[in-house]
């Protein structure tokens, strides 16, 4: 039995399992990366941006080989009313110079090249085995089971995504709560490069970020929008206690989310060719499970809820997979099995994904603001419309036209309290 | 192609399942879900899974983009088992 033993499983071919099955398999090290779907990436939804320096740490020129979407060069911020849109557009060609900051990417792909790099690498891939248990021994993790099958290794290393039920299985957590995610729904909309470069402004290879707000009917959540090649992903996210607390189904509100005229107009004339549903980890820090280890088992990714959403800034991949290295680094550390998880929060700390962590620790405080998602948009819109209309008619004064806009969607009062919030949370 | 609204129908089929018939990966309770009146699920399944009909939460898997949030917001438990479709089965996505 012991020839059988693997130093290391890792139970999912996301960014997060590959990062760590990658650095182990080039490590020398006798590793089995399983996967659910019938290749990797086939079971994944992202929005899906990857920021460029978490391969620069895995490998350097490790992002050259992968299958990158655009690199994005404008980031956008767009402020919706319901036919209106004030939108914020960064430009900048030569964002992260030497390495691009990021791309924009299809998972699909993108798990897939990563899948394959750890077999040429020397590791072992396995798609299409589910890993539904695991196996314990004196208390320890020893290696997991799929079907009547049992595998064995030293350590497991968990990078099952969001829902991670080895980690549940494990002991380690519990559920993931309902305010703690967000559920995402995205499509897919086929559309010609010169088309999509001459809408974004964008030339071939560059690509445009764009995130959304007030078009969630008043539910904490937002829009993104990528351009990839030959495609958009649009996508919305809600958070689901809020969504279920109304009437309309999320995907009507997606659906015409996708209608408003602003949108319509950027992907006129395409074909949606997919349709995804994913829960994301929301809430940052806080939301990190508190226990990541035990005795022959890690968890890594999604899976450990690392996450960071500014509102502007989305990420996941990337610190899933620091998260993964990370692993891997502790599990070639280590002099012993025992030493694994301590090693690898040591790991965390060092390759910096905790202190990114706790940079935005209390950022999604500012989503308990609820005007955030429907009255600060709308104000913004109206501002806009009077600020530009003239129709020969006498204007009002500036300052007093733009109070009037103000007043109409929150009091004084409620300005001062929400900046208050605003302030601390940053 | 134009773009247009498409219905919970057209967008699931877009998508490319294997459906491993007779196996539902998720178990759902009829009975705690005819008790729970919150009944999230019927308006977060980003695939229209739960639908109500006659006052009663039915469950179909068929369509399951395998995303968790019905195991999530379920506070009633009336989702007494959640997995994922045995290997090879369930959706593939291509683009996503």
């Amino acid at each position: 039995m012991a020839d059988d033993k693997f130093d290391a499983i890792v139970v999912g071919a996301g960014p997060a399992g590959s990062a760590c099955a990658y650095t182990l398999a080039k490590a020398g090290k006798n590793v089995l990366l399983l996967e659910r779907g019938n290749s990797a990436g086939s079971k994944n939804v992202s929005g899906g941006r990857l920021y460029t320096y978490a391969l620069e740490l895995v490998e350097r020129g490790l992002y050259e080989r992968a299958p990158l979407q655009r690199k994005i060069v404008r980031e956008q911020v767009m402020l919706l009313n319901e036919r209106g849109a004030t939108t914020v557009d960064y430009f900048n060609p030569a964002f992260g110079e030497q390495v691009p900051q990021s791309y924009s990417v299809v998972r699909a792909a993108l798990d897939e090249w990563f899948a394959a790099e750890v077999e040429s690498a020397g590791g072992m891939v396995a798609c299409g085995v589910l890993v539904d248990g695991l196996v314990e021994q004196n208390g320890k993790i020893v290696g997991i089971k799929s079907g009547d099958e049992e595998m064995l290794a030293d350590v497991v290393v968990a990078a099952d995504g969001v829902n991670s039920l080895l980690g549940q299985k494990a002991g380690l957590f519990p559920d993931a709560s309902s305010h703690a995610v967000g559920v995402g729904l995205k499509e897919t909309i086929e559309l010609p490069d010169s088309v999509i470069n001459a809408r974004f402004g964008v030339k071939d290879g560059e690509g445009a970020a764009r995130v959304a707000i007030g078009c969630t009917e008043g539910i904490s959540g937002g829009a993104f929008m990528y351009t990839n090649q030959g495609s958009i992903s649009l996508g919305i996210v809600f958070n689901p206690e809020q969504a279920a607390k109304q009437q309309r189904h999320i995907q009507d509100i997606f659906e015409d989310f996708k209608m408003h005229p602003a949108i319509q107009a950027l992907i006129d004339g395409g074909t949606s060719v997919e349709y995804g549903g994913h829960l994301v980890p929301e809430i940052g820090y806080h939301g990190i499970h508190k226990r990541l280890y035990r005795e022959g088992m890690l968890v890594v990714g999604d899976a450990a809820q690392f996450g960071i959403n500014t509102g502007l800034i989305i990420r996941g991949m990337d610190l899933a997979i620091v998260s993964g290295l990370a692993a891997a680094r502790a599990i070639l550390n280590a002099s012993s099995v025992a030493e694994t998880g301590p090693l690898y929060m040591k790991q965390l700390e060092e390759l910096l994904l905790l202190a990114n962590q706790r940079a935005y620790q209390n950022f999604h405080n500012i989503f308990e603001i609820s005007r955030i998602f429907s009255g600060y948009p709308q104000l913004a819109n109206d501002a806009m419309q009077f600020m530009f209309t003239v129709d020969g008619k006498v204007p009002k004064p500036m300052i007093k036209g733009l109070l009037g806009v103000v007043k109409k969607h929150a009091s004084f009062g409620q300005l001062a309290a929400d900046g208050w919030k605003a302030f601390r949370s940053l | 192609m134009t773009i247009k609204k498409l219905s919970p129908e057209e967008l699931l089929a877009l998508d490319k399942f294997s459906i491993d018939e007779g196996h539902p990966h998720i178990l759902v309770d009829k009975a705690i879900c005819a008790k729970c009146t919150a009944r999230p699920c019927l308006i977060v399944c980003p695939a229209r899974c739960y639908r109500q009909k006659d006052g009663q939460v039915n469950f179909e898997y068929a369509g399951c983009l395998e995303c968790g949030t019905c195991r999530v917001v379920c506070k009633d438990k009336g989702v007494t088992s959640w997995n994922y479709p045995g290997a090879t089965y369930g959706v593939t996505f291509r683009t996503s």
